[in-house]
């Protein structure tokens, strides 16, 4: 027989799984955009590990198949040096997914990091970081991206750090809001007057209790990155062949809109639908974090 | 604070924020990358023309004299040389620019046009059938990669049914009307050139209405949602309970004080308009900055790149300052403090 305190979790934990299944009832969408995100991170993480599991080979070509129209043996058709477009598309989703998780992971970590010191701190220290903040959010943050990257050099990695340049302010207005709230709360003050230093309290205290609120928006932020970053793709600053990102298959395939238009699309068409499903999961998660919905 | 004080005060804001985005691209541009006097005369320039660029731009000097010279030639309008034509940038930006005004003015009207009326239908019909489409048609707006939109509109519109056009600004056959703002469909209207004016026009249909779906939805959400919130106010109760016809008091009381906020965030929409254009010029070959953009990344002509940067940043800096003061002036419980 488990004792009271154990009960008393499951019963949060049943709790949870029906306000979850009230969310996902309330909108069809909201359980294929899971669907399509856990499959897309979840094969990305896969191919992490074994790279080699779709068999692809960026320097196979094959001349008689150039530019076929999608077909069984070639859902999504081949390129104009016959590669298949499907496989070629596979491989690439893995480097997006690296670039918007890191960036993503990257902007949460500076964001709550600068965003709980200002606001815990306030003062000067608060004036310094957001001053920097509002420099960071002047730039239309397309431009600033392109300006780092075009600095830094194409490549993933290059893509990962200018996106990252431009993401951390949202997040550090994120955070130094929640921390404004969450500094006025008791066990705040109750740590104070214990004795602890201000940095701990950041580090243990405000920092766990600012990121929770935080995870429905990056949830929906992740496919905005990824949007940004094909962007970057499509203007050759991303991976560079041979396996290049989706933004880049779609920059290939321009020049052959006319007589191969899935080249170009079908591409386009995957990034639209992982990001359109970030936004729906981001969607779900605020519903399933929104304390009306425990009542 | 008088409205004039206000004026003042908020322009003077714009000195720091000037100096500090400045100082950034200062730092793009001479410390993140690699070898900046490579990057500013082009990887593939001769022995001589590196020295020369270099001494030029002082970029062998410590780097707070580099940071005084680089400021020094931006307020006096060197930004720079090509690291490809080797022509100045800010003349060649210069050529580029009436292109993209015509483009982003037109993209802006129609996202105002489309997204204000898509707003208020959305709030009117909020949570009913008709909400849904609206609502659908601009998350798609949003989650859609822009190039994947303007190649689908090029493929439909211009290769399918040869519609419009599908890329450039006007008719090869035709000779672009005199030059006087740089936008054609303007002085072709000014010069009364008729057949410019067609041509021109439905070269702009395309682009325009591409970019305008990719920034309609912001103007869209920001007019529902605080049109529904205008609606839960005591005013708007107090015009019902009066009973003014419900048209009145969805126009005249609810959209008129909804409408202000709309205002804040064209500020918001402009930066998405110049990012988007980046994109959307690409794809149909229009002449602008962004296209400038597209080649000068494409061929890393670092100084193109850094002129754009500081370029777009000043006009997103200026329409921010713009929409604060038109929001001041729209709302007199904004206080000038």
């Amino acid at each position: 027989m488990s004792n009271p305190q154990d009960q008393q979790q499951l019963s949060v934990f049943s709790e949870d799984v029906r306000i979850f299944k009230d969310v996902i009832r309330r909108n069809i969408l909201y359980p294929l955009g899971l669907i399509v995100v856990v499959a897309f991170l979840g094969y990305s993480a896969i191919f992490a590990l074994y790279p080699g599991i779709i068999g692809y080979d960026p320097s196979f070509t094959d001349l008689n198949v150039i530019l076929q129209p999608p077909s069984l043996a070639y859902p999504f058709g081949t390129d104009d040096l016959g590669r298949n477009l499907f496989l070629k598309s596979l491989n690439g989703i893995p480097i997006d997914a690296a670039i918007s998780l890191s960036v993503v992971l990257l902007a949460i970590f500076i964001g709550v990091l600068t965003g709980a010191t200002a606001g815990y701190f306030g003062g000067i220290i608060h004036q310094a970081i957001m001053g920097v903040t509002d420099i960071f959010l002047a730039f239309p943050g397309l431009v600033l991206a392109v300006a780092f990257a075009a600095a830094l050099g194409p490549g993933m990695v290059n893509v990962i750090i200018a996106l990252s340049v431009v993401w951390w302010p949202i997040y550090t207005r994120l955070a130094r809001g929640e921390t404004l709230s969450v500094k006025e709360q008791q066990f705040v003050t109750a740590a104070r007057a214990s004795g602890m230093s201000g940095l701990r309290i950041v580090a243990s205290h405000i920092m766990p209790n600012v990121i929770t609120p935080m995870i429905a928006y990056a949830t929906a932020d992740i496919g905005n990155v990824i949007l940004l970053s094909a962007v970057l793709g499509y203007l050759g600053l991303g991976a560079q062949p041979p396996n290049v990102d989706l933004g880049r298959i779609v920059y290939d395939g321009q020049n052959f809109i006319r007589f191969a238009p899935w080249y170009s699309l079908l591409p386009g068409v995957v990034l639209f639908i992982i990001a359109i499903s970030f936004a729906f999961v981001g969607d779900m998660l605020r519903d399933f974090l929104d304390p009306k919905m425990r009542i | 604070m008088g409205i004039g004080t206000y004026v003042v005060k908020r322009i003077i804001l714009i000195v720091p924020i000037f100096f500090g985005v400045t100082l950034l691209t200062f730092i793009i541009s001479h410390v993140v990358v690699a070898n900046p006097v490579l990057a500013w005369a082009g990887e593939k320039s001769s022995p001589e023309t590196i020295a020369a660029i270099a001494a030029q731009y002082h970029l062998h000097d410590p780097l707070y004299l580099q940071y005084y010279y680089y400021m020094l030639g931006l307020l006096q309008g060197d930004w720079g040389t090509s690291a490809i034509t080797h022509l100045p940038v800010t003349d060649q930006i210069g050529n580029f620019f009436p292109a993209t005004v015509e483009l982003s003015i037109a993209a802006l009207i129609l996202s105002v046009v489309i997204g204000i009326p898509m707003g208020v239908l959305s709030a009117l019909w909020n949570g009913r059938k008709l909400d849904y489409p609206i609502k659908a048609l601009y998350s798609s707006g949003i989650a859609s990669p822009p190039f994947l939109l303007a190649l689908l509109f090029q493929l439909i519109f211009a290769y399918y049914f040869n519609l419009l056009p599908s890329a450039g600004r006007l008719d090869p056959t035709l000779i672009p009307p005199t030059h006087i703002t740089g936008m054609y469909t303007v002085d072709s209207l000014l010069t009364g050139n008729w057949p410019d004016l067609v041509s021109s026009i439905r070269h702009l249909i395309l682009p325009s209405v591409t970019l305008a779906f990719l920034t309609f939805a912001i103007i869209t959400r920001i007019t529902r949602s605080s049109m529904l919130e205008t609606m839960d106010k005591d005013f708007v109760r107090t015009a019902k309970a009066k009973g003014l016809p419900s048209r009145t008091v969805t126009y005249k009381y609810v959209l008129r004080n909804a409408l202000t906020s709309t205002v804040t965030v064209i500020g918001f929409a402009v930066q998405l308009l110049l990012s988007g254009a980046i994109v959307v010029e690409t794809v149909f070959f229009w002449p602008g900055i962004g296209l400038y953009t597209t080649t000068a990344t494409l061929a890393l002509d670092f100084p193109a790149i850094m002129a754009v940067t500081v370029l777009f940043t000043l006009i997103v800096v200026f329409t921010n300052l713009l929409t604060d003061l038109a929001y001041g002036a729209l709302d007199p419980r904004v206080s000038y403090d």
